[in-house]
């Protein structure tokens, strides 16, 4: 028999409209029974009072909507950041902010390493905040010349490598004639390899495996230990690979009595025909438990906008780079959003420029007219250049928008003098927009690409701060209120998972964030740094401290 | 010795003909063990006639050629095949709609144990120019072109000579360097394929012509220098693209020829071999009559 245990707390912020604030919150079973006062709940019957939270603020767990459990697995490779960064046992990794002192820290880690051949890897590097700097490999060979050393580039999208990881790749030689392949004065590799293409051979070689895009066990643990310290109950993997060893690896680590979070991946729209996707993810969803949502699509229509891999409409880049490239051809894209509305699968597409968001748009309108759905929730995810016009047909389509607000912070400037120019940066990610056109909207941190946190990416859609300390778009900002909704009950609605999560109310799931203040009465500046005690997920209480 | 695995890249946005195109290779393959990679499997990208067995995993096509998918990561599917027995003698990737061929040849030439042998676009004469119009994809369809090496027109026959020739002229204005031929129903040499990059451009087929290649043999007896036989099919204006085969000398010897272009690569053979020598040219330019006077006159030194 289970019991009830109530718990008192300085205020819980319900996001509840009915019930907006309360004292105390009664769990039974994982589940929320009801909140009140502590007289309204003594009326459900015998209870336990639990007041370790007296002090503490209780808000729904934050709901991300839009992350990589990759990121777990890159914690086990060096932090070559420009930001400082937690990692997930809460050790802060300082930025670093020069080539000598990226070289530093990865000769402390070779120092580390016993066998002299061992790889050894380091991601997050961002030399856009160092004038672009260019990194070699015989920078690289100053830690090692025996062990294959790669670093990662904050965008996922280049690798340094330094010589031993060239020669183990049989790369280390003369006649490369390719633009994706730098050369240097002797005609060698220079060790940047930029693009997939050129990366993977020689990224496997310094543990950059093949499947970069699937979290591995230790990887998925990881993941959800920054998911407590951050506040997050639920998160998405988007997009995994899903093969069957990753779906039987996830429903075991998931099933596991600490794993403290409810993880939905959706299944990367790549490799199979639409016929075969739609047949394989209903499959998955027959087999999916509380703590593991299986059953939904990505598909990525375009690249990136720093990336210049976006697909713009006129007038394009601000710097004149060609436009993006297409990584689905409009006629499959077509394809899946049929199968998937007539299946009632739900499918999440990635358009980062205002051209592959269009081409979404207009091929879902004409997909939802051959397939009535009044309630689908397909989302458009980053969708950071639409304009008020595309919000607009996005809100008639009952389409909703999952934006990526901390963007503004990593890269805002980098958007306003290079890449898109001052107006159309002004307007990226316009929160304000999309709650103006009615459409739902979830923000998002898109970890690795930046650090989980929901309560930054709300500082982030609230204060429209670049790295600069700019603000940027004061048009576009929004509430603190309508932050918090976005980071618990917008998110859940794109998930269709709003009846169970993303507010605190009677029936819906024990998933709570502890909070140290309240983010509803601090400065708003301040919102990032309101602290993190841990997360109650399904009725049990997860420490940031214990993990 | 260089054992690097030949690959070849055939691109084209959807409907161009690329599935055609691959499975009229394998009906030309002739136990030449072809590894044939697509982006998807599903789509029964090869046609059922051919197919010997069929698992998750690849494709066993009759006549020793497989095909496997390799859907995101191209790179692991190349060193899967690099590391099967038997060896496949070429690779042919399959690319997406939508990819960059260019970007696919660079996953090659970064692999050591693959060498790229050239990337084939395919444009569907009857839709190109309209796609190539098309706010969303038309720069796309522009790119592919440039990546190519060689760019073959598929369903020819659908298309006036006229409408052929302005397509032509359209495709060299966006890339001057690539080899174009003209196709219907994906007919074409396999070798012509397999060797795009090394189709040296003098010998483009005319605009105005229904573009086809042609293959002829020969049963030569024996030759003063085997060498001074290649140089010559090369340089003496015979409209050779590819030829290859066994000549003996008059000592007996017996001696492998190879020509790609204007590559020549003669070597002693190992064993003796039946004197046969196969001579591809596109048909406006393969001096038939010339290549069997020469054979002739060789015959009656």
């Amino acid at each position: 028999m289970s019991g009830t245990t109530i718990y008192s707390a300085r205020k819980i912020i319900t996001m509840n409209k009915s019930r907006p604030t309360t004292t105390h919150v009664a769990v039974r079973d994982g589940r929320i029974l009801a909140t009140g006062t502590l007289e309204e709940l003594s009326s459900y019957g015998s209870h336990t009072l639990d007041e370790r939270f007296a002090d503490k603020i209780i808000m729904p767990g934050f709901v991300e909507g839009h992350a990589h459990a990759m990121e777990g697995s890159l914690w086990s490779k060096v932090y070559c950041g420009w930001f400082d960064r937690a990692d997930p046992s809460g050790k802060v990794w300082s930025g670093v902010k020069t080539i000598d002192a990226i070289v530093d820290r990865l000769k402390e880690a070779d120092a580390l390493l016993d066998d002299p051949d061992t790889p050894l890897a380091g991601w997050q590097l961002d030399p856009i905040y160092m004038d672009n700097v260019r990194v070699t490999r015989e920078q690289l060979d100053r830690v090692s010349t025996t062990r294959p050393i790669g670093v990662l580039h904050a965008s996922g999208h280049i690798l340094n490598v330094n010589s031993k990881a060239l020669e183990l790749a049989g790369m280390l030689k003369a006649g490369f004639n390719s633009p994706s392949i730098p050369l240097g004065d002797d005609g060698l590799p220079t060790g940047e390899l930029k693009g997939p293409e050129v990366m993977t051979p020689v990224g496997m070689h310094v543990g950059f495996e093949r499947n970069l895009l699937d979290a591995d066990e230790g990887g998925l643990r990881n993941f959800a230990k920054l998911c407590v310290r951050t506040g997050t109950t639920t998160i998405t993997d988007l997009a995994s690979r899903m093969d069957a060893e990753a779906v039987k690896m996830m429903l075991n680590v998931t099933a596991e009595d600490s794993f403290p979070i409810r993880l939905m991946p959706f299944r990367f729209a790549m490799g199979l025909t639409p016929e075969e996707l739609l047949q394989e993810v209903i499959t998955f969803k027959s087999r999916s438990t509380d703590r593991l949502r299986m059953g939904q699509i990505k598909i990525v229509a375009d690249g990136s906008i720093q990336g210049f891999s976006a697909r713009m409409r006129w007038p394009g880049y601000h710097n004149g780079a060609p436009n993006g490239l297409w990584y689905i051809a409009p006629e499959q894209l077509s394809d899946i959003l049929h199968r998937a509305l007539d299946a009632g699968v739900l499918v999440h597409t990635h358009t980062n420029g205002d051209q592959a968001t269009q081409l979404v748009l207009e091929t879902f309108e004409k997909a939802l007219r051959a397939h009535p759905s009044p309630d689908h929730r397909f989302t458009l995810q980053h969708c950071q250049l639409a304009d008020a016009a595309q919000f607009h047909k996005a809100g008639k389509l009952g389409m909703c928008v999952n934006l990526f607000a901390n963007h503004h912070f990593y890269w805002g400037d980098e958007h306003y003098n290079l890449t898109v120019g001052p107006e159309r940066a002004t307007r990226m990610n316009a929160c304000r927009t999309a709650l103006n056109n009615g459409v739902a909207m979830a923000i998002h941190s898109d970890a690795p690409v930046t650090p989980l946190s929901p309560l930054f990416t709300a500082w982030s859609a609230v204060n429209r701060i670049t790295a600069s300390g700019r603000v940027q778009g004061e048009e576009e900002k929004i509430t603190v209120d309508e932050a918090l909704r976005a980071i618990t009950m917008g998110a859940a609605y794109t998930l269709h998972l709003d009846g169970e999560i993303g507010s605190i109310e009677t029936g819906k799931k024990a998933d709570f964030a502890i909070l140290e203040d309240d983010p509803t009465a601090c400065d708003p500046a301040n919102l990032k740094d309101i602290g993190v005690w841990g997360t109650v997920q399904g009725g049990r209480i997860f420490a940031a401290e214990d993990q | 010795m260089n054992t690097a695995l030949p690959a070849t890249v055939i691109g084209g946005y959807l409907g161009a003909g690329k599935t055609t195109l691959v499975n009229n290779l394998l009906r030309q393959a002739n136990g030449k063990r072809l590894a044939i990679l697509v982006n998807e499997f599903g789509s029964l990208p090869i046609d059922q006639d051919l197919i010997e067995a069929q698992d998750d995993e690849m494709i066993t096509i009759s006549g020793g050629c497989i095909c496997c998918s390799f859907g995101s990561d191209l790179t692991e599917a190349l060193i899967k095949l690099s590391e099967i027995t038997p060896q496949p003698d070429h690779v042919v990737i399959e690319a997406s709609g939508v990819a960059m061929p260019g970007a696919i040849g660079s996953s090659i030439i970064v692999l050591d144990r693959f060498q790229l042998n050239g990337i084939v676009v395919l444009a569907d004469s009857t839709t190109i120019l309209d796609q190539a119009n098309d706010e969303y994809i038309g720069d796309t369809i522009e790119r592919q072109i440039i990546d190519a090496d060689l760019i073959m027109q598929t369903k020819s026959d659908l298309i006036t000579s006229a409408q052929s020739a302005h397509l032509n002229s359209w495709i060299s204005k966006i890339n001057g360097k690539a080899h174009i031929v003209q196709s219907s129903f994906g007919n074409i040499a396999m070798d012509v394929v397999l060797s795009a990059a090394k189709i040296p451009k003098e010998t483009a087929v005319s605009a105005h012509s229904d573009a086809d290649y042609r293959s002829v043999s020969f049963n030569p007896s024996s030759f003063d220098d085997p060498k001074e036989l290649a140089k010559t099919l090369v340089r003496g204006g015979f409209g050779i693209i590819r030829a290859k085969g066994f000549v003996r000398d008059h000592q007996q010897n017996s001696f492998l020829i190879q020509i790609v272009g204007n590559q020549i690569d003669v070597s002693e053979a190992s064993a003796q071999n039946d004197p046969a020598l196969v001579c591809i040219g596109h048909v406006d330019q393969l001096d038939v009559n010339g290549l069997e006077e020469l054979f002739q006159d060789e015959h009656s030194k």
